[in-house]
């Protein structure tokens, strides 16, 4: 008899099951389509040729956050490209009939920041949209799919997508964290244990009491970086702390049954007993701030260590070394901590939320951001940049030197005119360090926590956050 | 409700000469850099495949290697095209001219994309794509034969088999490889599987 216990995967997957396909893939119901500037123009195009509609635009929502500047945002946007990007986002939502939530809506934001805090991502959806850190969204026990041009146009013709199921991989996280040590460096640490590409072919499943105790903003700091691990995607099962983020939220189901639909939502979670392909442990007490020091996430370390040598590398490994610290003219087995950087951005999809200015900004308060030193700012949504405002953040971040930007992407991949130049180093709140992916084609990125980034901000080289107090 | 869809063309073979860019771990970034997503369409993408990487090499990129120019079949190393969904990276390698990867191992939004193309991702086991890359440095001009069907990979270092997940084989061997014509044909059961959703 097939096990009755189930995961969450599993039961997510079979509720959104339309049929089996001739090929062996499931043809699967994608119930709720995220989209943006860069990746749709595209794909509505080809609607257009096959003279085929939205086939649920209630079920499809727009922003947009790639390209837009984060200093002047009135129209039209300064850059050429960037306005007609824009401008075809909003008459394709107009034709369409699609709820766009741009900057006039007080809305706007980074895709993977506005579905939750509007309440779109709820537990048990399944979400497609064309970016790969749509697995963010699998922080409420969603799962959450990142994709290419050609499927956003077949989730928009026919709202399904064809794919094969996935091996479902617990990471159980125990112990406690140290102060000092953020959902980012738990990520971080989990991809340099697991490899870059040691999720090809997985769902994460993140779980353990570490997670248990993160806030919903932490949770989705971890299921974010789930693609810089190589998995499909990833999530958390939800608890109460998933139940009282959502309560009260825009789109919030609102029928006057909230407890109803909140215990269905706890039902959603993996059940005792339920069979997994892979279980790994990870002991979080020994996590500390993590680095990235070369060219993929996985090339990381704790801010105690050595960058690594091309000798100590295994096999498989050693090229990769040589060619990342070739890149970042670093010295092998030196001291990542005392790195000089020249720029600071604090931002993302993955850290751009308020949990994560804050604790950037009880940084910032402690002193002022070194002399030469650019930094930038930028608020995950219009959300985020309110309440940070209302909370005074702003001003702290201003009296300590640091530029406040209005919300978007930014320099997470600089399509908007906030770039690296030339060589500079940058520390990053964000999740690539890939070769030229801050905007420079030689610039340099090293990924950190957001608190670790103002505390790099402000000695104008990487320190260890845990010795400001 | 649309033209008529036509099924796409069954692939059940690829044929041509091969390109190596080694190195594993390489990313959407570097196969496409960002700036060059501001294009409304992907017709211009093929010129910009590897820019910055080929700027840097400074003419050394085998994509600026005379005896790859007319190469179809791109041989990379493991995790090929990891990082950003955006289906830029496979539009910039197809309008250069490949038509299909050998790797170790693939991205799989990477590959997802490339399946939506029609363009085959097919893995080697790491001593045959080994030997695969040092017989194509050596021998740029031989031919190579992708066959989907006996999955094999033929070329003047003999014959390897070759790796590729069963439902992307079925769906280039019977040309439902671009799947909305498939996704459309559920009809209503979209339907009911929609309306049987608690949102
Ligand atoms: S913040 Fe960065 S990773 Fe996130 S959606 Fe924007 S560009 Fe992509």
């Amino acid at each position: 008899m097939a096990n009755p216990a189930k995961n969450l995967f599993q039961k997510v997957w079979n509720a959104h099951r339309v049929r089996e396909l001739a090929s062996g893939q499931t043809q699967l119901l994608i119930g709720t389509h995220l989209i943006h500037e860069v990746t749709s123009p595209q794909a509505f195009a080809m609607l257009r040729e096959l003279e085929l509609s939205v086939r649920y635009p209630k079920r499809t929502f727009a922003t947009v956050d790639h390209i837009i500047p984060t200093d002047d945002q009135s129209r039209p946007l300064q850059d050429e490209l960037a306005e007609a990007m824009m401008s075809e986002l909003e008459q394709n939502c107009r034709e369409h009939d699609i709820q766009f939530f741009g900057p006039e809506s007080g809305f706007q934001g980074i895709v993977h920041v506005i579905g939750p805090e509007l309440g779109l991502t709820q537990p048990g959806m399944t979400i497609g949209c064309g970016d790969s850190h749509t697995s963010t969204h699998g922080a409420f026990g969603t799962i959450a799919f990142g994709i290419g041009t050609s499927q956003v146009r077949d989730l928009l013709a026919t709202q399904c997508m064809a794919i094969s199921p996935l091996k479902v991989r617990r990471i159980e996280v125990t112990g406690t964290l140290e102060p000092g040590v953020f959902a980012k460096d738990v990520i971080l640490a989990i991809i340099r244990k697991l490899g870059v590409n040691g999720g090809v072919g997985y769902a994460y499943e993140y779980a353990g009491p570490v997670l248990d105790a993160m806030s919903m903003e932490e949770r989705m700091t971890i299921c974010n970086m789930s693609i810089e691990g190589g998995a499909r995607c990833g999530y958390v099962n939800p608890d109460s702390t998933t139940v009282e983020y959502l309560r009260g939220r825009r789109y919030t189901p609102d029928d006057g049954d909230f407890e109803g639909k909140a215990a269905a939502w706890l039902a959603l979670a993996s059940d005792p007993g339920a069979v997994y392909d892979d279980v790994v442990e990870i002991d979080g007490s020994e996590i500390e701030p993590c680095i990235t020091w070369g060219i993929n996430p996985g090339h990381n370390i704790g801010v105690s260590e050595s960058i690594p040598t091309p000798n100590e590398a295994s096999d498989d490994e050693r090229a990769g070394v040589e060619e990342a610290l070739e890149y970042m003219d670093f010295v092998a087995g030196a001291s990542i901590a005392g790195t000089p950087i020249d720029v600071a951005f604090i931002g993302s999809c993955t850290n751009g939320r308020i949990s994560d200015l804050r604790e950037a900004a009880r940084i910032a308060a402690t002193g002022h951001v070194k002399e030469g030193v650019r930094t930038l700012v930028v608020p995950g949504s219009a959300d985020v940049q309110r309440q940070a405002e209302s909370e005074g953040l702003h001003e702290i971040f201003r009296k300590a030197g640091f530029d406040w930007r209005e919300p978007g992407c930014s320099m997470c991949l600089a399509m908007n005119p906030d770039k690296l130049r030339g060589r500079e180093v940058c520390a990053s709140s964000s999740n690539r360090n890939f070769k030229g992916r801050q905007g420079s084609p030689s610039g340099r990125t090293l990924l950190m926590s957001p608190a670790m980034v103002a505390a790099a901000a402000i000695a104008g080289e990487v320190v260890d956050v845990r010795r400001i107090s | 409700m649309g033209k008529e869809l036509q099924t796409s063309i069954r692939i059940d073979s690829v044929e041509g000469t091969g390109c190596v860019v080694r190195g594993d771990d390489i990313d959407t970034d570097r196969i496409i850099p960002a700036r060059f997503m501001k294009d409304l369409t992907f017709d211009d993408m093929g010129q910009h495949a590897f820019e910055d990487a080929r700027k840097a090499a400074k003419g050394q990129h085998p994509l600026d290697d005379e005896r790859f120019t007319h190469a179809s079949i791109l041989i990379v190393g493991q995790n090929f095209g990891c990082g950003s969904s955006r289906e830029h990276a496979p539009q910039a390698l197809m309008r250069f001219g490949f038509n299909a990867f050998v790797g170790g191992s693939f991205a799989e939004i990477f590959a997802g994309n490339c399946t939506s193309l029609g363009l085959p991702c097919i893995t080697l086991g790491e001593v045959d794509l080994a030997k695969l890359m040092d017989a194509v440095e050596l021998d740029p001009t031989q031919n190579l034969r992708i066959d989907l069907d006996a999955r094999s990979l033929t070329s003047r270092a003999g014959e390897m088999s070759i790796s590729i997940p069963d439902g992307v084989r079925h769906q280039l061997l019977a040309g439902d490889w671009d799947a909305m014509r498939i996704l459309l044909d559920a009809g209503d059961d979209i339907e009911k599987t929609a309306s049987a959703l608690p949102y």
